[in-house]
């Protein structure tokens, strides 16, 4: 069995992030970048199943601009064996992602692909379930675990109500959550062995896909901020001023 | 042309948010159809009929559609969206996994977690973690939308009386099957809709002390949440997370104990009417966007403010 993993270069999730003074977007220049949170659990699963025997090769695809191969070459470090990345300037929207990796698959021929949840930047949750659609695969969302049997997946969901758990048929999309494991650092020697293991690069122009943006965006703001509070010095004056002050309770 | 919205239940109640998702469709076009896809949910699409707002609902009912399958749904979607210009569901965990796979099969960009309605194709959504608002413009033709429930008042519930169409089934999907949903039972409020929700992180210690959340909880009527710290910590389950990918919850009051404040879990509650912080680390973040901060520890400060609440002659509800 194969499994494509695709990750994503972001903003690192500990950086407060700044809007531009222009409107145009946010502040990337001497920002630290790393992968998407949640593609580190994808990867990690990968690996894991691949070393439980379940899987014989794992491949990382990334799409975005060059230093975007930084997130493959993690990947590679904690167990990837070969690494894709599809070069692509600027903005770069789900669909048109989507349908990137729709060729990536095609080419590669995996059973299974992985990706994080959601990407912490855009937020906007949709390429899996989007790869999942134009593939007519079925997917398994918001996963928390992944239990490898035969010709199928049998998913544990994070859904709002609690958990639920699916069944999906091999090949499948699964999107994974932040509890499905706990991802690996990179050791120095795998870092090392990693810069000897195949990368290869495509453009996305070759691959004759439209990703001109279908959504204009026109103005990034900060949010309206918060008005300063106050410490209180005791619990008898929280609750004074929660009654009397704010009224709320 | 028209919105359709993709209406959220159980087959025997309407899903609470789909009535702030009336609200939001609404918005974007006065002629809103309801599309109610399910398994005998005759009660659902007579409910979703009687909202003002509502011009039509489009009923599909067959047993395939019992528990609720991406695959089955999305089918059932793009047969009945051909006469319209917008796509609409909520932003929680049924609209996210369902709107993107229709999305893609109508060739749409979708525009995700729009928390405020600007014209017919430009909505305003928060992007990293709401550090930045974008304000964003659709061009494709067909639009598909999520919307944040939270951002968006309920709709009323009563006095309209939309016709009610029956729609065909489609064809079901063999590739994914439904096994079980454990869902976590409580006579509390709902998180997302709760009027005061306290919520307790890392600095609980264990399972156990939640005990001193659930005992606040009780008597302000308040829903139970939890920093992302707290679930990974095994101290509470997975529906209370509330953050970036968690939950998001704009109560009137929100309660943040022994939780640091991560910009994760900001995302999830700096809306908030009120935000109350209890911490024993004065320079948590969590300061810094609560309104009323009390820098203590949470193992005093939790009892002493149960006391003090069974002082007051009344609590509202």
């Amino acid at each position: 069995m194969k499994i494509l993993v695709a990750v994503k270069r972001v903003i690192d999730y500990n950086v407060q992030v700044r809007v531009k003074e222009d409107g145009t977007g946010v502040v990337t220049d001497n920002v630290k970048m790393s992968t998407n949170p949640p593609d580190d659990n994808a990867i990690e699963e990968a690996v894991k199943i691949k070393e439980a025997g379940k899987a014989k090769e794992v491949v990382a695809v990334t799409i975005g601009e060059d230093k975007a191969q930084e997130t493959v070459r993690k990947a590679l470090a904690v167990g990837a064996d070969k690494g894709i990345h599809v070069k692509v300037d600027g903005i770069i929207e789900p669909l048109a992602v989507s349908k990137i990796l729709q060729k990536i698959v095609e080419n590669e021929k995996p059973d299974l692909v992985f990706m994080g949840k959601q990407a912490i930047d855009d937020d906007c949750n949709q390429t899996g379930q989007m790869l999942a659609a134009l593939l007519n695969w079925p997917q398994a969302t918001f996963a928390s675990k992944i239990e490898v049997k035969d010709k199928s997946l049998e998913v544990t969901r994070e859904v709002d109500e609690g958990l639920e758990t699916i069944e999906t048929n091999i090949p499948s999309i699964v999107t994974c959550d932040l509890r499905l494991n706990e991802p690996r650092y990179a050791s120095l020697p795998n870092i090392m062995k990693a810069k000897k293991k195949p990368l290869e690069q495509i453009n996305a122009s070759d691959l004759g896909i439209d990703t001109k943006p279908r959504i204009e965006q026109i103005k990034v703001e900060e949010p309206p901020k918060r008005k300063a509070g106050i410490k209180v010095a005791s619990v008898a004056e929280l609750v004074q001023k929660l009654k009397n002050e704010a009224k709320v309770i | 042309m028209s919105a359709l919205l993709i209406a959220e239940h159980d087959n025997k109640e309407v899903k609470p948010f789909t009535f702030n998702a009336i609200t939001a469709a609404s918005q974007i076009d006065q002629d809103l159809h309801v599309l109610v896809i399910g398994h005998s949910c005759e009660s659902v699409a007579k409910s979703i009929s009687e909202v003002p707002n509502v011009k039509k609902v489009i009923h599909v009912d067959d047993a395939t559609y019992e528990n609720y399958l991406p695959e089955n749904f999305t089918s059932v979607v793009i047969k009945n969206s051909e006469n319209y210009s917008h796509i609409v569901c909520s932003a929680n965990t049924f609209g996210k996994n369902l709107m993107p796979r229709v999305a893609a099969l109508l060739d749409t960009s979708q525009v995700s977690d729009i928390i405020k309605v600007i014209s017919a194709d430009t909505f305003l959504r928060p992007i990293y973690a709401g550090n930045a608002f974008a304000t964003v413009k659709s061009t494709d033709v067909k639009k598909c939308i999520t919307i944040r429930p939270t951002s968006f008042d309920p709709a009323p519930t009563s006095g309209g009386s939309a016709e009610i169409v029956k729609a065909e089934k489609e064809e079901a999907s063999t590739f994914a099957k439904f096994i079980k949903r454990e869902e976590v039972k409580s006579d509390r409020p709902e998180l997302g809709t709760a009027r005061v929700v306290i919520s307790g992180g890392r600095g609980m210690g264990s399972g156990d002390n939640f005990k001193l959340i659930t005992a606040i909880a009780d008597k302000l009527n308040a829903a139970i949440g939890a920093s992302r710290a707290a679930v990974d910590a095994g101290y509470i389950t997975n529906d209370h997370q509330v953050g970036q990918t968690g939950k998001v919850v704009v109560p009137d009051l929100y309660i943040a104990v022994g939780i640091s404040g991560a910009i994760q879990h900001l995302a999830g509650m700096k809306e908030s009417k009120i935000i109350v912080a209890i911490n024993k680390d004065g320079e948590a973040p969590i300061f810094s966007v609560a309104d009323y901060g009390l820098e203590a520890d949470l193992f005093e400060a939790l009892p002493q403010f149960l006391e003090e609440l069974n002082k007051l002659n009344t609590i509202q509800k």
